[in-house]
């Protein structure tokens, strides 16, 4: 279990040199997809991870140290994404893909609306409509369509790490 | 013990048919004899030759084709190499460029010290228009100095660590910069946006705006030094109703493409708080 928690700050840093050095760089109108959030939520998802809520806290500080938005709407989301998944996977554990999908949607509708409501707050002037038409639907299909590899690669990472158990 | 007659003539003639000979052929008178002999022998020698070399060549393929195989890897891996150096040759002349141009532009503002910082990433969130450049702290940054190239202002230093730092652009939607529009001299406040544009607000009504108009920084509110290029008005918007017009702004720089920046690092941002009257309380 320890390894499965210290893992996850390599590859998060990885993670985050690659979202801000190229992911970002790559825009759908202004649009962008979040590695890290995908990453968290497909770990989540996977059957046998017990530190989904560990990923989640590693992932949520370490973009907030690199990151302009305030740090607390990073952790906010990433747990709450880890909180929706953990749910998703006991109820609709048959079809993980589907719950991805919908976790995907919540937590980025919910990242969003928070980083307008801290933005606002500090006094940037954000239009809700026009950042939910050019940012969040952008972000949200670009999200969709780079989860599905991302869960694959993290299903391979989940069967290294917690290998199925079999009865002799 | 005396030669014969005979063996002595024998002996002339005979040098002397080969002497006939010799100059016959150095004369040419022979070449259509020997042509005559010599041509199939010539046939037979090739087709013989020719066999000996392709069973040489059948015998010796093997060991060829390792070495040409071998051969062809080295020069596969040369050509890759020399293909990576001259994309390396082809970034280091285009930085160079945007160097020179950078050298060039701090020549003509001696005024100020700068500090060159690449460009190393962008903001993770959409919302934010921030780049993370590889300068911090240990090399002088503090946060608030300006950040310029050679076209103009591009924002502002936001954080700052030992060795690297946020910069906050002048597109980005809590960005505010006090700036005056040339020739007519009217003073505005640039804001950005989420979309990334460039707007100008609070241009006073009485204010002779044109499309074309150049936006410069004012200075005023001690954030930015004045008289750095912002960019040019696009548009104008002018209502009778409203209390001041507005413009559109099209930036001198090209955000999405920033790579080298220079950080001005004799430029301190003023505090002005103080200096704002506190509302008295009743």
């Amino acid at each position: 279990m320890s390894m499965a928690i210290l893992i996850a700050i390599p590859i998060f840093s990885v993670l985050i040199i690659l979202q801000t050095a190229l992911v970002s760089r790559i825009h759908l109108l202004q649009g962008t997809a979040d590695l890290v959030l995908l990453t968290v939520i497909a770990w989540a998802l996977q059957k046998r991870v017990q530190t989904a809520w560990h990923w989640g806290i590693i992932a949520g500080l370490l973009i907030s140290f690199v990151s302009g938005l305030p740090f607390f709407i990073h952790l906010i989301t990433y747990l709450a994404a880890v909180g929706i998944a953990l749910l998703l996977r006991q109820r609709v554990w048959q079809v993980p893909i589907l719950a991805m999908f919908v976790t995907i949607v919540l937590s980025t509708l919910l990242m969003h609306a928070l980083s307008l409501i801290g933005l606002r707050i500090n006094g940037a002037p954000i239009p809700v409509f026009q950042a939910f038409n050019t940012i969040t639907l952008p972000s949200l299909l670009l999200n969709i369509l780079v989860g599905i590899p991302i869960y694959a690669l993290l299903t391979e990472l989940a069967n290294v790490l917690y290998p199925e158990e079999i009865e002799v | 013990m005396k030669k014969s007659p005979s063996r002595t003539l024998q002996t002339v003639v005979l040098s002397l048919v080969v002497i006939g000979v010799i100059a016959l052929a150095l004369g040419g008178y022979l070449t259509p004899i020997t042509r005559f002999v010599i041509s199939p022998l010539v046939s037979a020698q090739t087709w013989i030759s020719t066999r000996v070399l392709a069973i040489q060549n059948y015998l010796d393929a093997p060991q060829d084709l390792a070495r040409l195989r071998q051969r062809n890897l080295e020069l596969e891996s040369e050509v890759s190499r020399l293909q990576a150096e001259v994309i390396e040759l082809k970034q280091q002349i285009t930085e160079t460029r945007v160097l020179e141009a950078l050298v060039d532009f701090a020549r003509v503002n001696p005024e100020n010290r700068y500090v060159a910082a690449k460009v190393i990433g962008r903001d993770p969130s959409p919302f934010l228009q921030y780049v993370l450049i590889n300068r911090g702290s240990d090399d002088g940054l503090r946060r608030g100095m300006p950040v310029v190239t050679q076209q103009g202002l591009v924002g502002r230093v936001a954080a700052v660590t030992a060795n690297a730092a946020r910069v906050q652009l002048i597109t980005d939607a809590g960005s505010n910069v006090n700036v005056k529009l040339e020739p007519s001299r009217a003073q505005a406040v640039l804001q950005g946006d989420v979309t990334g544009e460039l707007s100008l607000d609070m241009i006073p009504q009485s204010a002779e705006v044109q499309i074309g108009d150049l936006v410069l920084t004012s200075g005023l509110g001690g954030n930015f030094p004045a008289d750095i290029l912002v960019g040019q008005v696009t548009s104008v918007r002018s209502r009778d109703t409203d209390l001041a017009q507005t413009a559109s702004v099209q930036p001198s720089e090209d955000f999405s493409q920033l790579e080298i920046l220079l950080v001005i690092t004799n430029f301190r941002p003023i505090d002005t708080s103080p200096l704002i009257p506190e509302e008295s309380a009743p």
